[in-house]
């Protein structure tokens, strides 16, 4: 046997999916669709935001879909379909995050009509998620009120990735004792400048805010 | 547990440019692993023995690298590296900036490889 040799590789370990989602997003963007990709931990308020920024934008008439990533079930389809919205649902069966392979497969299997804004729910995870680019336009990372103001700090890296941040029931910002000073402090303290919105998916409370940033992303 | 789905492609590449290169097999790979890539050393080295069975990289080493968080800092117009991963500021002058230039790496940097072969190919491909 001859000696060991180095060789060079320098190659992104998800190269694949790095080249997936860049395909994706030149289509999305040459489709003119703005894509949002929402991030959190489980049950950080992903579904019922969805639920109402879906039911908000039909009726300001725009064609909205969405994709909902859990590990099973797919109950959550099933609460976004209630909008009146296009909604499909990946079971990952285990897998911790989206990746932009799946997201393409749902994509071919739906009829071919022209959606201006897709979003997709990936599965409740603060890590995993992190580093699986799905071709998005926006990621959004969510920060309820009731998971503490620390979350970005311990898991920065997420919250790096994402353009903006939604922090979420606050409606239940009292009875959680929410810091909102020390959230802020620690939304800025990993992704200094990224911009905040405050909402309440029940009260509605910042629901015209976020639904006027999205659509001043709209090409 | 997204270090499995890692493993995986660790082992893909590697198993991939050694046979490109006419290797037999892998004795080691070495990855580079951002502090934000939010990948886990331990659990990627765990995820690694699992995946590795049955390739050519059965026998392989895996060497993780850790590579810290660099940012630019416009004021001081230098870049730097962190000590902690947050909060994302220049560490000369405190002033918080987010233009990062290391600390997202997830990448393989280079794998060792012993064949028949390994004395003729490689190095230019
Ligand atoms: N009070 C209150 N509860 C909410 C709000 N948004 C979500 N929830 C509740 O929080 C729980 C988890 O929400 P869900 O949307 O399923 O979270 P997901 O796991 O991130 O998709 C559910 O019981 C929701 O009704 C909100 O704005 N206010
Ligand atoms: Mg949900
Ligand atoms: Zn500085």
């Amino acid at each position: 046997m001859s000696e060991p040799r180095i060789l060079e590789v320098r190659t992104s370990i998800l190269k694949r999916n790095d080249e997936v989602a860049r395909e994706m997003r030149e289509e999305f963007r040459r489709a003119g669709m703005v894509v949002v990709n929402l991030v959190s931990s489980p049950g950080s308020g992903k579904t019922r935001l969805l639920y109402e920024t879906l039911v908000r934008l039909r009726r300001a008439g725009r064609r909205v879909a969405a994709i909902v990533g859990d590990v099973e079930t797919d109950r959550d389809a099933r609460r976004l379909g209630a909008s009146g919205a296009p909604v499909r649902q990946i079971m990952t069966h285990g897998l911790c995050h989206l990746e932009a392979e799946m997201v393409r497969r749902e994509l071919l299997a739906w009829p071919s009509e022209h959606v201006d804004c897709l979003f997709i729910e990936n599965v409740g995870n603060l890590v995993c998620p992190t580093s699986w680019d799905l071709g998005e336009s926006l990621r959004v990372a969510l920060l309820s009120v009731a998971e503490g103001e620390d979350k970005p700090l311990k898991y920065p890296g997420l919250f790096n990735t994402a353009d903006v941040a939604v922090i979420t029931k606050t409606d239940l910002a009292e009875a959680c004792d929410f810091d909102r000073a020390a959230a802020l402090d620690a939304l800025a303290a990993v992704r200094p400048g990224m911009p905040v919105i405050e909402t309440s998916a029940k009260s509605g409370a910042g629901l015209d805010a976020w639904i006027t940033f999205l659509e001043a992303r709209r090409p | 547990m997204h270090e499995l789905s890692i493993a995986m492609r660790v082992v893909d590449l590697a198993a991939a440019r050694c046979r490109d290169a006419g290797g037999d097999i892998v004795t080691a790979v070495t990855v580079r692993v951002g502090r934000l890539a939010a990948v886990h050393g331990g659990a990627l080295a765990a995820a690694f023995e699992m995946a590795r069975e049955g390739t050519p990289l059965a026998e392989a080493t895996l060497r993780v690298v850790d590579v810290p968080v660099r940012v630019w800092c416009p004021q001081c117009r230098a870049e730097a590296d962190l000590t902690d991963v947050v909060p994302l500021a220049c560490p000369a002058c405190g002033r918080p900036t987010g233009d990062l230039r290391a600390g997202h790496e997830l990448e393989v940097e280079s794998i060792e490889v012993v064949g028949p072969r390994g004395d003729t190919v490689g190095a230019g491909a």
